[in-house]
Order: structure tokens, then sequence, then C-alpha cells
């Protein structure tokens, strides 16, 4: 076990470095000027922009760029921001745990309503309940996410009064809890519908024909045989989706007004702020590689034909 | 007894599957070669889904290739004393007032129509770029193995590693002027990663399978093995994936739109009517309510063919 | 959470009821699956009995309706599209096609077991055989963990695992198809039951293994004074095993007859016809015989005798009317006990 842990820990060097270096090279490789974005419509003074991009580092070629930029990201410096000249690091720091929380609610929602959906509409083939939860999922997944944030925010929000619109205070539970639901309003339909597939799937199997054969009480077939063998690909799923809900949530942030990552990433985006793109999508990177490492020794513990292997 | 306690009766498919025997096949009975693909269509036929989705698909394809069939009015031409002009007339059929009018006085009925295009055209082009790189790249890691699987699987997992919203949106950021090429190429660049997953994962498996092994042993070459044996039957998954995907890169167009990162303002496209929409959305929904609905129906029709192809193609689903 | 239901309240046989000392008794069963081609017809009024310690070989090809018989009398078929629109199963003199499913899962594993052709994939791939094992004992007997755990490597040495203390944590991959094969025979044998219903316990696995997995399962039925209803399409397997043997086809019993009365003098065509394909050594270098032709589409059966189309012996009543089930009698009439044929000329094929 303890050897495996390491290869994949080594396996994930190189994709770290591969996904950094591709983001930094489409952020700044890209058109566009950051530095002449300073001074708006008005003509930029030559001389100056110079200056700060000499300052910055920003006339080296590059690759020289990139190595600078992960010198200082091993230092925990992710530099500074152009327009006011801030520590990087302190915007992350402030934006992230508020993102977190954020993406920690949704990921919630998306097991705990998805895979029980799932199962009812997985073990119920063919049924009103199957139909319902299979054309919720599809609509779901049809409509933009926004959209739906939007009307949310007017029926709940506006209309009814039952939340506040927008978030005011990042801390309140309550608060964040309808920009949660919408958050994660697209990976809960994807996990009921991986849930209801899979145990569409495993149902038919063989080792349940057994547990059937054994007198098993249909409970415990369900949540002892059929359960544990059909979670083995939405753990999958839910585990790469965490680092996807902290950088997808650009929309529901917005829409709320939560003052997290995706507000931070948006502010990069539209003033070309290429540190601040780099060092959110690095900690995501880090993020995700983090989960997909707990996904691959989760697996070994659901099924031990991995773990023997 | 609860219809969970099921399990295909084991003589069953082997009957299915018997020729007919020398009587049947005098009387002219049916049964003869199935293949998996035929079996899926006489399955497909018969199933209500798979035949509104298609449908429905056909339709859009008609209204985006031909949209002067469907309406002779400019979409882009507003007419302001028409501003919002009462709800929609549900019951003029085809005529301009039929979804109401924008803020700008302009028939929604004509932008839902003219808007179709970009939208199709988005969905469609990504799908293609992706399945034909992703499947690409998927199909060589799996089936050479070894050095190419791990430098292939590694760059897929780069690519993986940016969220797909996120790199769409600095991508897109740094093209001033957005259209159909540009946002397709920019989804394609970050899209691709899923398809070569699911590729080499068919390829895996379809390559141990036996008939690919006595091709082998029959000394076919590694091209004809590719293109003959691994690849019809590897397909199968990576159609299912890719059809659901078109509905979602539609759906990703509209949200990049929303962002003010999809088609400028001046293209007619369901995403950006959408987002323009939003900003009205208290007072007058009905200029929300169309272009969404019209868009949310394609993406449905695309994900309820790619699930009704998949339940055909899996017999353990049906 | 764990559901422990104790199912001590199983039916006991009622002393009116079951006079007769029958264990099991199919009687005109049908069996039929509703398919998009059209209705499949599996079993087609099968009557057949077993009883204690007796073991009964079901012989067919794919198709025959064996194994689907089988699933009927275990209550694992799939239904819908499996319907039985006819017959009874008689067990210990009550017919379990009126019982509840509550009733019926109390059953299944503690009264009647069943033993799986392919044990790798009848194995839960993801729990170990101890866990498996145990689980009879836990559900149905209301034992804790620990003690089904003991219980679990008991029945492991029972069924001659080796180690059966360090693999009982193993799982199913982990064993050779053999022992896998052996575990399965331990968890159908876990609660003891009156009958064992298995479906070609040994096809899956190599011939060495095979007469191993054979005798065991023999040397326990006799031990315990089990039913044993053996399901195959392998004559070599049924010689040395069977006390009586029932021939299907197409979903009907076409022959019954005491193993070795089978083997001598066959009383159907199709059986014969069997026999005549088994490779023998002493008819080296002759052309191995094979029936002609393929097994009918259970969803057009032949009319008249299903086998007609393959039957070297048919003439024209063959395809208008359908044999029954007949006793088959010496030349002189006197009485062959438990032999029966589905043959419109089984006095020729047995005496001519």
């Amino acid at each position: 076990m303890g050897r495996y842990v390491a290869r994949r820990l080594l396996q994930m060097i190189p994709v770290f470095i591969g996904t950094t270096l591709l983001i930094f090279l489409m952020v700044n490789a890209l058109p566009g000027d950051p530095v002449k974005a300073l001074w708006g419509d008005k003509p930029p003074d030559p001389a100056q922009v110079a200056q700060i991009k000499h300052d910055r580092g920003l006339d080296l070629p590059l690759w020289e760029q990139y190595l600078h930029y992960m010198k200082g990201l091993f230092q925990g410096d992710f530099g500074n921001t152009i327009a006011g000249n801030r520590p990087i690091l302190d915007e992350i720091t402030q934006a992230f745990p508020v993102s977190m929380r954020l993406a920690a609610m949704a990921w919630t929602f998306e097991l705990v309503v998805g895979i029980t959906l799932g199962v009812i509409a997985g073990v119920r083939r063919g049924r009103i309940i199957d139909t319902t939860v299979t054309f919720f999922t599809l609509l779901v997944i049809s409509v933009p996410i926004f959209v739906f944030g939007l009307g949310f925010q007017l029926i709940f929000g506006n209309e009814l009064g039952w939340v506040k619109p927008t978030v005011q205070d990042s801390e309140n539970f309550q608060q964040l809890m309808l920009p949660a639901l919408v958050l994660g309003l697209v990976g809960l339909a994807y996990v009921a519908r991986l849930t209801r597939t899979s145990i569409k799937e495993n149902r038919s199997a063989d080792y349940i024909r057994t547990a059937v054969a054994k007198g098993l009480p249909r409970r415990r077939i369900i949540s002892r045989h059929l359960l544990r063998n059909s979670l083995i690909p939405v753990v999958t799923y839910l585990g790469t989706d965490i680092g996807a809900l902290m950088g997808g949530a650009v929309i529901t942030e917005g829409i709320f007004n939560v003052t997290g990552v995706g507000n931070l990433l948006y502010t990069g985006i539209a003033r070309r702020e290429g540190a601040i793109i780099v060092g959110i999508v690095t900690v995501l990177v880090i993020v995700y590689l983090l989960a997909s490492l707990l996904v691959d020794l989760l697996y070994a513990v659901l099924d031990p034909r991995i773990r023997y292997a | 007894m609860p219809d969970l306690m099921k399990t295909p009766p084991a003589d069953e498919p082997e009957v299915a599957l018997a020729p007919p025997s020398g009587k049947a096949a005098e009387a002219g009975e049916v049964g003869g070669a199935r293949s998996l693909w035929g079996d899926a269509w006489r399955d497909l036929r018969r199933r209500p889904l798979f035949v509104v989705s298609g449908l429905l698909i056909l339709l859009v394809l008609l209204v985006s290739a031909f949209p002067g069939l469907f309406t002779s009015t400019d979409p882009g031409s507003g007419d302001l004393t028409k501003n919002f002009l009462g709800s929609p007339n549900l019951t003029h059929f085809f005529q301009d007032d039929w979804f109401g009018y924008d803020r700008q006085g302009r028939s929604i009925y004509a932008r839902v129509v003219f808007g179709a295009r970009n939208s199709v055209m988005v969905g469609l082009g990504v799908t293609l770029l992706v399945t034909f790189f992703g499947g690409l790249v998927g199909m060589l890691a799996g089936y050479f193995g070894g050095f190419w699987d791990s430098l292939l699987s590694r760059i897929t997992d780069v690519f993986f590693g940016i969220p797909f919203l996120l790199g769409a949106m600095v991508v897109l950021n740094a093209f001033t002027d957005r259209d159909v090429w540009v946002i397709t190429g920019a989804l394609a660049f970050l899209g691709w990663t899923q398809i070569a997953r699911v590729m080499r994962g068919a390829v895996i498996t379809t390559k141990h399978a036996d008939y690919v092994m006595a091709a082998k042993a029959l000394g076919a070459g590694t091209k004809r093995i590719l293109f003959r044996h691994v690849l019809p039957n590897a397909v199968a998954p990576v159609i299912v994936v890719a059809t659901i995907a078109l509905g979602t890169y539609i759906v990703a167009e509209s949200t990049l739109s929303y962002l003010g990162l999809g088609f400028g303002s001046d293209a007619v496209s369901w995403g950006a009517d959408i987002s323009d929409a939003t900003q009205d959305i208290r007072n007058n929904p009905h200029t929300l309510i169309f272009p969404a609905g019209m868009l949310s129906i394609t993406v449905l029709a695309f994900i309820m063919l790619g699930d009704a192809v998949r339940e055909a193609l899996d017999p353990k689903l049906r | 959470m764990t559901i422990t239901e104790k199912t001590a309240d199983v039916p006991a046989p009622r002393s009116g009821e079951d006079k007769s000392g029958r264990l099991l008794d199919v009687k005109d069963l049908h069996v039929e699956f509703h398919t998009r081609d059209g209705v499949v017809k599996a079993v087609n009024g099968v009557n057949y009995s077993v009883d204690a310690g007796e073991t009964l070989a079901v012989l067919g090809e794919s198709g025959s309706g064996k194994s689907v018989t089988a699933q009927a009398i275990m209550g694992i078929l799939d239904m819908p599209p499996g319907k039985i629109p006819q017959g009874e199963i008689v067990f210990r003199g009550q017919d379990m096609l009126k019982m509840s499913g509550e009733e019926r899962r109390k059953i299944r594993g503690r009264k009647i077991a069943m033993i799986f052709q392919d044990a790798l994939s009848s194995l839960n791939p993801v729990l170990s055989v101890g866990y498996q094992l145990g689980e009879m004992f836990r559900v149905h007997e209301g034992m804790s963990r620990k003690e089904a755990k003991a219980k679990a490597v008991e029945l492991m040495d029972r069924v001659k695992i080796p180690a059966a203390k360090q693999r009982v944590s193993d799982y199913p991959h982990q064993f050779s198809g053999g022992m896998r094969q052996r575990i399965m025979i331990a968890m159908a044998l876990a609660l003891e039951p009156d009958l064992i219903i298995a479906d070609e316990p040994t096809t899956a696995l190599d011939v060495t293994v095979q007469a191993q997995v054979m005798d065991l399962l023999a040397e326990l039925q006799r031990e315990y004074n089990m039913g044993l209803i053996l399901i195959t399409h392998d004559l070599g397997v049924v010689a040395d095993v069977a006390d009586k043997i029932a021939v299907m086809y197409a979903g009907r019993i076409v022959e019954t007859a005491p193993v070795h009365e089978l083997y001598k003098r066959p009383a159907h065509p199709y059986t014969r016809g069997l026999l005549d394909s088994i490779p023998r050594l002493d008819q080296k270098g002759q052309e191995l015989y094979a029936i002609k032709g393929l097994p009918p589409n259970l969803l057009k059966i032949p009319s008249g005798c299903a086998f007609n189309p393959r039957c070297p012996k048919a003439t024209d009543i063959c395809r208008t009317d359908v044999p029954p089930l007949v006793p088959v009698t010496e030349r002189d009439g006197a009485e062959l006990v438990g032999r029966g044929s589905a043959c419109h000329f089984w006095k020729e094929t047995i005496h001519g």
C-alpha cells in the first residue's frame, strides 16, 4: 500500500508541472497586454510600461518567467497583482475558505441527494419514481445553471423571501444554502444518473442472484451487496468534482455575490491578471490531484480486486 | 416477489440468439443475423424517447440550416415602439409576435430561429473535434500501451486538471472577436480529455477480447486489427458519451455568453439572448423563457438520444 | 445496519399432507418469458419429484428449460418478463407458488439451497468469503458476527479448503476455480438444507477438479441425507452420482429413468442421440455421432413432437401430435419402475 501511494505521488509530479505550465502558457502566450491595460483607454507611456514590465520580470522569455514563478511558489510567493501590487497569496487565502465552505456544502448535496435519488430510481426501474428522477436530472443538465441561479434567486429570495437574495455574511450557513444548492445541482444530477445506471447494471449480476438465492432480505441485498459494487464509479466522479466545484463557482458566486475564488477568478480574467489565474489554478490542481489520490485509495478499500492486484 | 430479485433466465439469451431452426427458416421467420448495432436499431425504433428526441434533433438541424423557411423577419432589426410589447401571443403560430418582443423590440421568435445555427454549430463542431482528436489519443494510448499510454495519459491528465469552464474563460478572454470558430476551438481544446479517457478504456477492453486475439493469431496487421476489429467495437461508448457531451457544449456556450465571453453582442445566438434576457427576468420573463426553453429542449434531445442509444447497446440496461 | 431475522417458523411438514414422503414435487409446471420478439415458452408442463437422500439429474441442452425450472423452484425467476401461468411446486406438502414472498424467502437458503455454475461471478467480488458464508448464519439464525465467522471457518473445513482459518478473510478472486466452487457448495450447505439444486456445478472447472468437486458434493449429500437436483448437459458427470434421470427437450421432459437403465436402454431417440454422441475409446477411429440440427427456437416450437425436425425416426404423426410422457414397459408388458418416454415410437426405440 505504501509503495502504491508513493508511486501515485510520483506520477502526480509531471501532471502538476504540466498543468501549471499549460495554464501559464494559456494566460501569457495569448494576445492581450495586462500592463497596457492599466492605462485603460488612454495611450500608455512606453517608458513606464517597459519599467513596470522589467520590475515584474515580464520582459523575460516565457520559460524563464515560468521558472521564476515556480520558484516563488515553493517559497509560498504567488507574486503580486499588477493593479494595486498586492500579494496574490493574501487574496487567495482570503477567498479560499469561503469557496471551500460553499463547495463542501454543494458536495454534500451531491453526495446525499444524488446517491439517494439514484438508488431509488435504479431499484425501482421503470416505475413512476424512476421516470421522475430521470426527467429531473435531464432537466437540470440541459438548463444553463445561471438560469437556475437567477430563477431561484428571484423566486426564493425576492418573491417568497425565504432567503436573502444575496449572501451578506459568507460564514452564515443559512445564507450559503441556496448558492450551494445551485452550485451542486448539476453534479447532483450526474451523481444520480451514474448511480442509477450503475445499480441497473449490477442488479442483474450473478452475485445478486446468489444473494437472493441465499434468502437474504431485500434491504440487505441492496445495502450490502448491490450498493457497494455500484458506488465504485460514483466515487470517481465525486472525487474529481471537488476541484471542479471550487473552480466552477464563478457563476454562482457572481449571482449571489459571494466573495470567493470564483469572484476573484472572474476579476483576474477580466483584468488579465495572469498571476491571479495561475495562482488559483495551481491551488485547484493541487486539490484535484489530492482528491484523485484519495479516490484511488478509496477504490482500493471498496474493491479488494484492486487492493491485491 | 420484489422486483429486485431478478436474474435473467440463464437459458433465455441463448434462445433469443439461436438461429432459426430448419422449419422456422422456411417459414421466413425473423431472427436472422443480429449484430450489436442491428439489434440496437430494432430496439431503438420502438422507444418513444428515441423517436421523439430524433425528430426534435432533425427539426433543430433544419431550423439551423434554413432559418429562412421559418421566418422572414430580420432578427437584428428592432422596432423600439414594440419594446417588450405585451406578453407573447401563443396562438399566433409562426408570426413575429408569437413569442413577444425583447427590450429593443426585436421579434423573439425570429431571434430564436436565427439563433439556432450558432448554438448548434458550436455543439456539433466541438463534438466532431473532440471525438476525432480525443478518440485518436485514446485509441493510441489504449492500443499501444506501455510508454505511449503513459505519455498520452499524462497529457490527458494535464488537460483534465484544468477546470473546463475556467480554462475556456481564460482562452476566450484573449480574443476580442469571438466567432463560431474561436468558441468551438476553445471548447474543443479543453474538452477532448473526456472522450480520450472513454476511448482508451473501451480500446483496452476490446483489445483483450478473444476475437482480437484470434485476428492477431491469424496474422492480421496492426492497421487492420485497429480499424476492422478494435475500433468498430470500441466506438459504441464513445458515441454515447459524445452525443450527451454535445448537449453540454451548447450549455457551456450559453454560460460563457452569460459571462460576456461568448458570442459578440451583434451575433444572434441563444446563449447571448439568454444572458441578455437575465436583466429583464423580473418583469419580462418571456424574454428569457423562449430562448432558454429552445436551448434546453435541444440539449435535452441530444442527451435523451445518447441515453436511448446507451440503453439499446447495453443489454443489461434494457 | 444489520438485519437479522430469525427464520425458525418455516412451514413444518404437516403430517396429513406429507404421506408420500416426497421432498419436492413439481407438477405440470409452465414458465414463459414475455420478450420483444414474442412469448418464449421455456418450460411446458414439467413433472418431477425428489425424495430425501435422492439425486435427480436433469439433463438437456442449453435452452431445454432445465435451468429455468430450477430457478422457478428456487423462486429467483425474473418476473416479469418471466411468468408461471400454470403448475405447482410442492415442497414438503405445500405449494410454494401460493406462498407470500416473505415465506419463500425464508425457505431459500435455509430449506432449499442452490449452487451456481460460475462461482467467480456468483460470489460477490467485494466481500470476503467468510462474510458471505457467515451471512447465512447471521440472517437466518441471528448469530453475531463473531459466531458467524467461526461457523464460516468450520464450513470451509467441511468442504476441505486447506488453511481455512487463514483464508476466511480472503476474497473470491484469491481462490482457484475449484476452491471457489467449494465455497459455493459450503454456502449452500451452511444451514443443512433439505434440498440442494446444483446448476451445472462443474461445467466451469478443469476436468481434473470436476471429479473432486462432484465427489465432495455426493459425499456431503449422503451425510446429510439431502435431496439433490443436479442440472447438467454432461452425461459423464451423471452416471456415478445420480439415482434417476430426467431428460429435457424444449421445455418438456422427454424421458425419465433410473440412471443405469437409461444408459443401457434409452427409450427416446433424443436420449439415444445424446448417448451416441459421447466419444468412446472402443470406437476409436470411427466418426463421432452428432445429433443433426439445432435446438428449437422457443419462440416457435415445432408442432407435434418438438424433436421431430432432428429425429431420424420422425413420421407424419410426430409432426402433428404431441407425444405424452407414457410409462415404459418390457416387451411383455411388465412394469419398468420409474421409466417413462414421450415418444410415439418408444417401443421401437427401446426394444427394436
